[in-house]
């Protein structure tokens, strides 16, 4: 799977390893931002109010 | 020598033969395998975003969110008073607290400073508390219907004390007549911390205008902030209360206790 992904990027593999290390990044801030807190939200135990 | 190379070749062309294999299809357990890594990484990932990484970012926003309210209000009351301001009351005579409206849901009314909890403490405040729309995205929430700050009555806020930037994080390190302040529009309300409390999650009548006292009209001014305990669960509520002060009109300027050394 990652082989593939490996082989798919083009040219020399500093320059893969560059796109690679963006799409981390993106994939990354995706994660923390927007999936992270939603998911957070789904199956958080905690509560803070009085009810 | 010859026949030696020759089967150093063979060896080669093999393996170079299993590999192009390999290649040709990615086997079944293989891509399994690397979907069973990815989900062990995204796993612990969760995990320390929820810990830390989360909370760094949302403290970060939080406090930065507060310190763009303070300034846009600094700047509106500059604008606005174009005119001399009336000399500041020096008078001994106390302010009477401006009661600003009840916020609706999710609009931000006000910024917490705690000097206890750091001098970059401002974290905005706004009104309802339910998560998705004040506790995790804005920070502290007002319960709906308890009074405004500044008012008779006791005044209740609930904030996250673990996750999302998790303002009331220090609650429990509160000492007795800590100041915590409440900037609005209007000015500034101190209140002074009194004591603490653990409360099981059904005891709203910490929320009552006199805390846990039923059918008493209250006379003083009180503030009631509400968090999980012990952390990370919910099986317990930990209960800060408080009790007011002074307010400062914006014209007098933000008042020692903001900055009170702890």
């Amino acid at each position: 799977m990652y082989a593939a992904l490996w082989r798919l990027l083009p040219g020399p593999w500093w320059a893969r390893l560059l796109i690679l290390l963006v799409i981390a990044a993106a994939v990354l801030y995706g994660l923390f931002f927007y999936v992270f807190p939603w998911v957070s939200a789904l199956i958080d135990p905690q509560d803070v109010t009085v009810q | 020598m010859a026949e030696e190379s020759e089967t150093w070749g063979s060896r080669r062309s093999r393996r170079e033969h299993a590999r192009a294999s390999t290649r040709r299809g990615a086997s079944f357990f293989g891509v399994l395998g690397e979907l069973l890594i990815t989900a062990g990484v995204l796993t612990l990932l969760f995990v320390a975003w929820q810990l830390w990484i989360g909370d760094w970012i949302g403290a970060a926003e939080k406090n930065a969110a507060g310190q763009s309210i303070t300034e846009q209000w600094q700047h509106e009351f500059a604008a606005s008073a174009t005119e001399p301001t009336p000399a500041p009351s020096a008078t001994n005579a106390p302010a009477e607290p401006v009661i600003s409206p009840e916020p609706k849901d999710a609009q931000v009314f006000g910024v917490m400073y705690i000097p206890r909890f750091g001098a970059d403490y401002h974290v905005p405040m706004a009104g309802g508390v339910s998560r998705p729309r004040t506790l995790d995205p804005i920070g502290i929430g007002h319960y709906p219907d308890t009074p405004m700050p500044g008012s008779v009555g006791n005044v209740a806020l609930a904030a996250h004390r673990t996750t999302f930037g998790k303002p009331f994080n220090q609650i429990a390190k509160l000492h007795v007549g800590d100041p915590i302040v409440i900037e609005t529009k209007a000015g500034w309300y101190t209140y002074r911390f009194r004591n603490l409390e653990y409360v099981k999650p059904d005891a709203v009548d910490v929320l009552l205008p006199v805390p846990q006292e039923t059918r008493v009209e209250a006379k003083g001014r009180y503030l009631t902030m509400t968090s999980c305990s012990p952390m990370y669960f919910k099986t317990e509520r930990i209960v800060a209360y408080s009790v007011f002060e002074s307010f400062t009109p914006r014209a007098d300027g933000a008042p020692a206790s903001i900055k009170e050394a702890s």
